[in-house]
């Protein structure tokens, strides 16, 4: 297992460093960020002005270099609006973002799992045609209509939650549970589908083996059969989708967030864009690019520990 | 000799040919959604090509004397808080959804169809340097590279599309990669090249023919999750600007009207939802038509 880990490990140096020069070179793509900060107007002189104050008047490696150290220390530099540490914006905003996405996962998995269970259960029958109708449906549908639809339904038709703002459910657990409902719902849907699909095929999988079929002809209950026996094992290589659902979600955040008024990370990015705040923007995408890296090592790692075969292959 | 073997050639293709064609049929037959969902993707289309001699209306043109009309006779679809009409609006909306979905999957196909073909068939440093180009661009949720990158190159259609493009590229260099990796080594290519075929013409006449249908399904899919991304950039201000009908742009403006003029946010969500819904069902009804591994099921 250690060398298993040593060897996904030594991968991500490279990796890791792609990941910070993209972050960094994304506001040169542009072209001269000097101008996008100080406009099309703006004179020589301006500027200058703005090139020496943000350092763009050094060479570009040196540029990336000195932002590469400091980035290690773990400053992400100050925001051009807020003049505060983006570091620490990005920690008070991304509570709103984490509560959003788990509350989002354990959504998914409360959709998914029994329906892809009794999808597999069922092949073929009414109950499997809808379940696989709404994961398509889940899948397919963009999130912000679902949402719209979400906010119409249960906000403005039936005014039983809130259409949008925050409040922290640890101060006020259930007004803030209710606001964050429906974005949770509206992010959950497209990957409650991705997992419905997942855990479905799984099962027919493992319903098919032979463990299976020894455990029923020992005469055990059919639910046992499914639930301790077929299911534990068919839920292994949902590990790995969650994995990498953690990017579509992060992703939808952005969306969401600004639909729905949640002061979350996703809407930070948004509105350092319309603000041209670069610090921000490069802290903001460095963070959540880490934390998809992170996360996809974590599920090989927890991969490898529920299935033997991988780390032995 | 020649008009020999090309006529033999086209007396072996005929029959092959017809079995296709019926065999198309009977799956479309057997497949009423993908039947259904290729129908809608036809009107839906036509509908946008058709637009500038469909719509009722001037979509720029506002009428104050029309604000936030419901749907009725003057206006089918009603108008929106500047008394445009929202059916010309829509059609014309349309034509921006599939322009961005197609063009940004052109742009993503060639650059991800040139750097992964040359990387799984030559492999090398060229290989070990683009996949970790791509690992890492990988490690960036698609829309938040998609929404950095039409922030910093502007708004706009065509920066829209290129950032897009550019987001789906290393997608679509992996997975011609995995293919061309898969068969760089059969049979036939070792005959080609075995027949002394230079090594580039094996690469394009025999190779890249043959991975054709999963990027032929992985681009249907991409056009849809890329219609969503270019709605998403306009929902959020930063893709197609006003006053350029854009279905996402459109629910921008919309969403604050739910309450007073819901028909608006609605009716512009439901074309552009039903438009990517047709087209991840004509994909999936694609994927069970070049998948080789299900062909012999039917």
């Amino acid at each position: 297992m250690t060398a298993y880990i040593l060897g996904r490990l030594s991968a991500m140096p490279i990796t890791l460093l792609l990941v910070t020069l993209t972050v960094f070179l994304l506001i040169f793509v542009g072209g001269d960020p000097a101008v996008v900060l100080g406009g099309d107007e703006a004179d020589r002189a301006t500027l200058q002005r703005i090139r020496a104050e943000f350092g763009l008047d050094r060479p570009v490696p040196v540029q990336y270099a000195d932002w590469l150290l400091r980035v290690v220390r773990g400053d992400l530099g100050r925001s051009m609006r807020t003049n505060q540490q983006v570091s620490v914006e990005i920690g008070r905003r991304m509570v709103p973002t984490l509560q959003l996405g788990v509350l989002a996962v354990a959504i998914s998995l409360a959709i998914a799992v029994p329906a892809g269970v009794i999808s597999a259960v069922r092949r073929n029958t009414i109950p499997d045609y809808a379940c696989r109708l709404l994961a398509t449906l889940g899948i397919s549908l963009p999130n912000f209509w679902l949402g719209i639809l979400l906010v119409l339904g249960l906000a403005v038709l039936l005014p039983w939650l809130p259409a949008g703002g925050y409040i922290d459910p640890f101060t006020a657990p259930l007004e803030g549970l209710k606001t964050l409902l429906l974005p949770a719902v509206t992010l959950g849907m497209g990957m409650a589908g991705v997992l419905t699909r997942m855990i479905r095929s799984s099962m027919l999988d493992v319903l098919g083996e032979d463990y299976v079929r020894t455990a029923r002809s020992k005469g055990l209950v059919e639910s046992v059969v499914v639930l301790r026996h077929a299911m534990r094992n068919a839920l292994i290589p949902v590990v790995t989708v969650l994995g990498l659902q953690v990017r579509t979600i992060i992703g939808g955040t952005i969306v969401i967030e600004t639909l729905f008024a949640l002061p979350g990370v996703g809407r930070m990015l948004v509105d350092g864009f319309f603000a041209r705040d670069f610090p921000l923007v490069q802290g903001v995408i460095l963070v959540i690019a880490l934390s998809v890296v992170l996360a996809n090592l974590v599920v090989d790692v927890a991969y490898a520990y529920l299935d033997p075969r991988i780390r032995y292959a | 000799m020649e008009t020999t073997v090309h006529l033999a050639e086209r007396v072996a293709r005929y029959p092959r040919r017809a079995a296709r064609a019926s065999w198309l049929i009977r799956f479309l037959r057997r497949n009423p959604v993908v039947l259904a969902a290729a129908g809608a993707l036809a009107v839906i289309t036509a509908a946008g090509i058709l637009a500038p001699h469909l719509a009722p209306h001037d979509p720029a043109a506002q009428d104050y004397s029309a604000l936030l009309t419901s749907p009725g006779q003057r206006h089918l679809f009603g108008t929106d808080h500047l008394g445009r009409d929202l059916l010309s609006r829509m059609l014309f909306g349309i034509r921006v959804s599939l322009v961005a979905g197609l063009a940004s999957v052109l742009i993503a196909a060639a650059v991800g169809l040139t750097v992964g073909a040359v990387a799984g068939f030559w492999m090398g440093w060229w290989d070990t340097a683009t996949m970790r180009v791509v690992d890492a661009l990988q490690a960036f949720p698609i829309l938040v590279l998609a929404t950095a990158l039409n922030a910093v190159l502007g708004p706009g259609l065509g920066n829209t599309i290129m950032a897009v493009g550019v987001v789906y590229a290393p997608s679509f260099a992996r997975l011609t990669r995995g293919q061309v990796l898969s068969l760089r080594h059969r049979e036939f290519v070792e005959a080609a090249r075995a027949l002394g075929m230079a090594e580039g013409r094996v690469l394009v006449r025999h190779v890249l023919p043959n991975i054709l249908g999963p990027l032929i399904v992985f681009a249907s899919v991409s056009m849809a999750t890329a219609i969503q991304i270019e709605a998403s950039l306009s929902f959020l201000g930063l893709g197609v600007q006003p006053p350029t009908p854009s279905l996402g742009a459109m629910l921008r403006e919309g969403y604050p009207y739910l309450e007073s003029a819901s028909w608006w946010p609605l009716l512009t969500g439901t074309l552009l939802a039903g438009l990517i819904l047709c087209l991840n069902f004509f994909a999936d009804g694609l994927r069970d038509l070049l998948d080789p591994r299900l062909q012999g099921r039917r």
